[in-house]
């Protein structure tokens, strides 16, 4: 199948005003097919929000993208014009950011933020951009999608509010989705409901959907693929159930390990010492030669401070950037 | 409508607060107009303290604030010694003059501190950023009265401007229309005065304020979903940065009211500068009292005014979030 | 087992003046009843909005209740002036969900860590410094980072100092409010770990209070729920996680994101 969207060898780098450079993504690629759910699970610090800011070029002033493609409908984003751009962002790609509170304009209505979108991409009249809205809001406020337009986003709960941002991605009929972080600010019932509406709506407008998140739990009934990144590098990438079920990587499987016991485990397991990963991720802005996992590492070995380690492919689908598996 | 009637009830104190006090520093301000008399020999003791007692300036200072009060209430304000009228009239004619220089100023300097602005908050730390900052910057060491003095010599040298006055000769057998245009020509360089002294205080806020608000979560939010950039700056960030600019627009208000009392002086523009001027200089009491209730009041709408317009821009006012 | 703070039905109304003028009161706490035992830990689970935190506020002494009765130590604290609850307020200590936001950015490791002494007026400079810096070793600050100011930690660092800064004062009771929630799966369970050991060094007493009935299961004897103001159900942790008997439990249970194989739903793509 022809991928969707094919992101090669991406770059990005955080400029400091004096002139420092600090990478924040190193060699990137990945590809994510039509219909196809793409985990992308990272701790703070791995560039995770980066990698989704920088698939629609909206990293703020001081980062830059170095070197990279990022192929998208037939079209390389990162040679894209300003206006080319624009009609990419919101019209084929939608983005759902988290704090659902900050993404909304405060002083707009929801219904007219709705619409604007719509306005920003379709020549409709001014009652069929309304009908439209109205449609759209049914679409994740089935009971009283009208009553949400006319309010405000304060007077919606952080829920209801992730709902808006959802309508407005999925306004003009986008083939991919990216949604970052959707559901950390929220309640765990809540966080469900939003999840079963990302799957339902998946289903149904056939979407691709790339999910951000730092919580390996939250992919495992939703991505059909992982990507692990750590340290701004991707460390291992496959199918769900072999990446979050039995991870190859060190890092992945020791990350697998720092989550708390399941309910469904025998209760002995509970109330010891959680397996933990020593010491923090690193300082990216100091140049480092070998793979960037090594000081925590356990199984680390000579040539990994020396060297980075390839991706080695462990299956068709499944490949892993570390030496104990081969070079 | 609890809010405005408490917006209303806070203004009226403020005028009477403002009456009171200025009332309260005349009397502590040596000297009144019939001093002036007073050396005069021609004019004996006699006659002075009669004319004293006939504008009950020799009562005591409660009593004379009450006449004044009921006086205001009869849409007199006072009597003017100088001019022998009540103050009120006076007041009036010279108001118009005022708020027409300054109204138009405002207008002029918020039409362009605000794409000036936007622009400059747009291009942070780029040259056209830079370039307006130095502008402004340069602009604000500049004190009013050199400015004012400065267009009035270019004035006087290119005589591309009248160099003083609200109408020129022979005003009165003027068409409507050309009547318009003769204030209007005479306005130019008092308005250009006035807008140079507040632009930049206004583009600099302006900047700030959306600056702020352009590296706001919701902005690259509406950015992600494509929204044209136009309507990003003009339309989603000036709304948000609504409160603070709402704000200055009552401030600025100020500003150009007391930069026009000055203006008015230097460019011999008939508004209340030259007349309170006058009024202080020959301690015509009244006047002075009136005039400075009178820019008060200016103030005071000024801020209804922006209070009105912020309740109009942020529904969480108007929807009580604010007591959450 | 001895009962370090015994909440006995306490209730919490907030009256709140309405735009128009008329008083609308709202009930945070209904009949609120539980108790810790010393050295134990209680989770408190519920979803945003059903009095949680309020009832930290309450336990704090930072709020006090309409009705009912604190014990804290054997001691009545809903009756305490607020002269006597100075005295108290020490040995019952808040961590927050969000240390960035807690901390003065501005200060030092030392500085934050040694600032409640300070304020209690307790110990003389030399002692208090010697003081935070084994505070900061008990929470695994390297002593090279103890002049770093705050902005400069990592958001797990950050709140081992919010840990440290807590335990300065020798409480006998922590209320996490949420303390782990905002931080990586990883440095999760670090804190978590760091807050076992401490407990079992010192002898704490935890009020954990989260909506993640995991990291509850984990790291609580007991668990209550709390729907709405009120705790609907409590017990032993492994019986309300294993034998749910309230709705409510049976939904945030349900709610929890799993690993486990049978979550998955493989498609087609």
């Amino acid at each position: 199948m022809i991928s969707l969207l094919q992101v090669q060898d991406l770059h990005v780098a955080y400029i400091s005003g004096a002139g420092k450079v600090s990478p924040a993504l190193e060699g990137v690629s990945f590809d994510v097919l039509p219909g196809e759910t793409l985990g992308v699970l990272g701790e703070s610090g791995s560039g995770k929000s980066t990698l989704a800011l920088a698939l629609v070029r909206l990293l703020p002033g001081n980062a830059e993208i170095q070197k990279g493609a990022i192929q998208f409908e037939g079209q390389d984003l990162l040679r894209a014009r300003p206006r080319a751009l624009e009609r990419v962002r919101g019209a084929r790609i939608g983005l759902v950011f988290q704090e659902p509170s900050l993404a909304l304009h405060p002083t707009i209505r929801i219904g007219k933020q709705v619409s604007d979108v719509l306005a920003a991409h379709e020549a409709a009249s001014r009652a069929a951009r309304h009908q439209k809205t109205l449609q759209l809001l049914r679409e994740v406020f089935p009971a009283d999608a009208s009553r949400i337009a006319d309010s405000y986003p304060h007077q919606l709960s952080g829920g209801q509010q992730q709902r808006v941002l959802i309508a407005q991605a999925i306004a003009c009929g986008p083939s991919l989705i990216i949604a970052d972080e959707p559901t950390a600010s929220l309640d765990p019932t809540t966080q469900q409901e939003i999840l079963e509406l990302f799957r339902m709506l998946r289903e149904k407008f056939n979407l691709s959907l790339i999910l951000i998140t730092h919580n390996p739990p939250l992919l495992a009934g939703l991505a059909d693929r992982v990507l692990v990144l750590y340290a701004g590098k991707v460390v291992e990438i496959g199918p769900t159930e072999q990446v979050l079920g039995s991870p190859q990587h060190p890092y992945t499987h020791a990350l697998m390990q720092s989550v708390p016991p399941g309910l469904d485990e025998p209760a002995k397991d509970r109330k010891s010492r959680l397996r933990v990963i020593p010491g923090e991720a690193p300082n990216l802005a100091v140049l480092m030669n070998g793979c960037r996992f090594e000081s925590r590492c356990t199984d680390r070995m000579e040539q990994c401070a020396e060297r980075e380690p390839p991706a080695v492919a462990m299956s068709e689908v499944h490949a892993v950037s570390c030496f104990k598996y081969g070079e | 409508m609890r809010y405005f009637l408490r917006r209303w009830m806070q203004a009226v104190f403020l005028l009477i607060g403002v009456s009171i006090l200025t009332f309260l520093f005349s009397a502590i301000a040596p000297g009144n107009y019939f001093d002036e008399m007073r050396l005069n020999p021609q004019i004996s003791p006699e006659t002075v303290a009669a004319l004293r007692a006939q504008y009950q300036l020799d009562r005591p200072l409660p009593v004379r604030y009450a006449r004044w009060v009921n006086s205001l209430l009869h849409g007199e304000m006072g009597f003017s010694f100088a001019n022998n009228s009540p103050v009120a009239p006076l007041l009036w004619a010279r108001a118009r003059n005022t708020l027409l220089l300054t109204l138009t100023a405002t207008l002029i300097a918020w039409a362009l501190a605000l794409p000036l602005g936007i622009w400059s908050a747009e291009t942070r730390g780029r040259l056209p950023d830079r370039a307006l900052s130095g502008a402004t910057a340069a602009l604000l060491v500049i004190p009013e009265l050199v400015l004012a003095l400065g267009l009035l010599i270019l004035a006087v040298r290119s005589g591309w401007f009248p160099t003083g006055g609200m109408f020129s000769v022979g005003f009165e057998i003027l068409s409507p229309m050309q009547k318009f245009r003769d204030v209007a020509w005479h306005m130019e360089l008092p308005v250009l005065a006035l807008v140079l002294s507040a632009l930049p205080i206004l583009v600099r806020h302006v900047r700030a304020a959306v600056a702020e608000v352009l590296d706001a979560p919701f902005l690259r939010a509406a950015a992600s979903h494509g929204i044209p950039q136009r309507t990003l700056h003009y339309k989603y960030a000036l709304r948000a940065a609504a409160n603070p600019l709402i704000s200055l627009f009552g401030f600025s208000l100020g500003v150009l009211l007391s930069g026009s009392l000055l203006v008015e002086v230097v460019m011999s523009w008939p508004g209340l500068g030259p007349l309170l001027l006058e009024a202080i200089l020959a301690r015509d009491l009244y006047v002075v009292i009136g005039g400075v209730l009178c820019s008060t009041i200016f103030l005071v709408a000024g801020n209804f005014f922006a209070d009105v317009l912020m309740y109009w821009a942020d529904p969480r006012i108007r929807t009580g979030a604010a007591a959450k | 087992m001895d009962r370090l703070l015994i909440v006995e039905k306490i209730e919490k109304r907030y009256g709140r003046a309405h735009v128009l003028g008329a008083k609308q009161e709202v009930t945070a706490l209904l009949d609120v009843s539980f108790s810790i035992g010393r050295g134990s830990t209680l989770a408190l689970v519920g979803e945003s909005g059903s009095g949680k935190s309020t009832l930290a506020l309450c336990i704090a002494c930072l709020e006090r209740p309409t009705s009912g009765k604190i014990v804290f130590n054997r001691n009545e604290i809903t009756v305490l002036d607020e002269k006597q609850l100075r005295e108290v307020r020490p040995q019952i200590q808040l961590v927050f969900q969000d240390p960035a936001r807690s901390l003065n950015p501005r200060f030092s490791a030392l500085e934050l860590v040694s600032e409640p002494l300070l304020v209690q007026g307790r110990l003389d400079k030399r002692e208090r410094e010697a003081r935070a810096r084994a505070l900061l070793g008990q929470v695994g600050i390297p002593q090279e980072k103890a002049l770093q100011r705050a902005e400069e930690f990592s958001g797990g660092q950050r709140q081992r100092l919010a840990i440290a800064r807590a335990l300065s004062l020798e409480p006998k009771l922590l209320i996490l409010d949420e303390a782990l929630s905002a931080l990586d799966c990883s440095v999760q369970a670090q804190i978590a770990n760091l807050l076992m050991e401490l407990q079992g060094r010192l002898g704490l007493t935890y009020l954990f209070i989260t909506h993640d009935f995991a990291m509850a299961g984990h790291l609580a004897h007991e668990i209550a729920v709390m729907e709405q103001g009120r705790v609907v159900e409590i017990g032993a942790a492994d019986e309300v996680l294993g034998t749910p008997n309230q709705e409510v439990t049976r939904r945030l249970i349900a709610a929890m994101p799993r690993l486990t194989a049978e979550a998955h739903a493989p498609r087609a793509v």
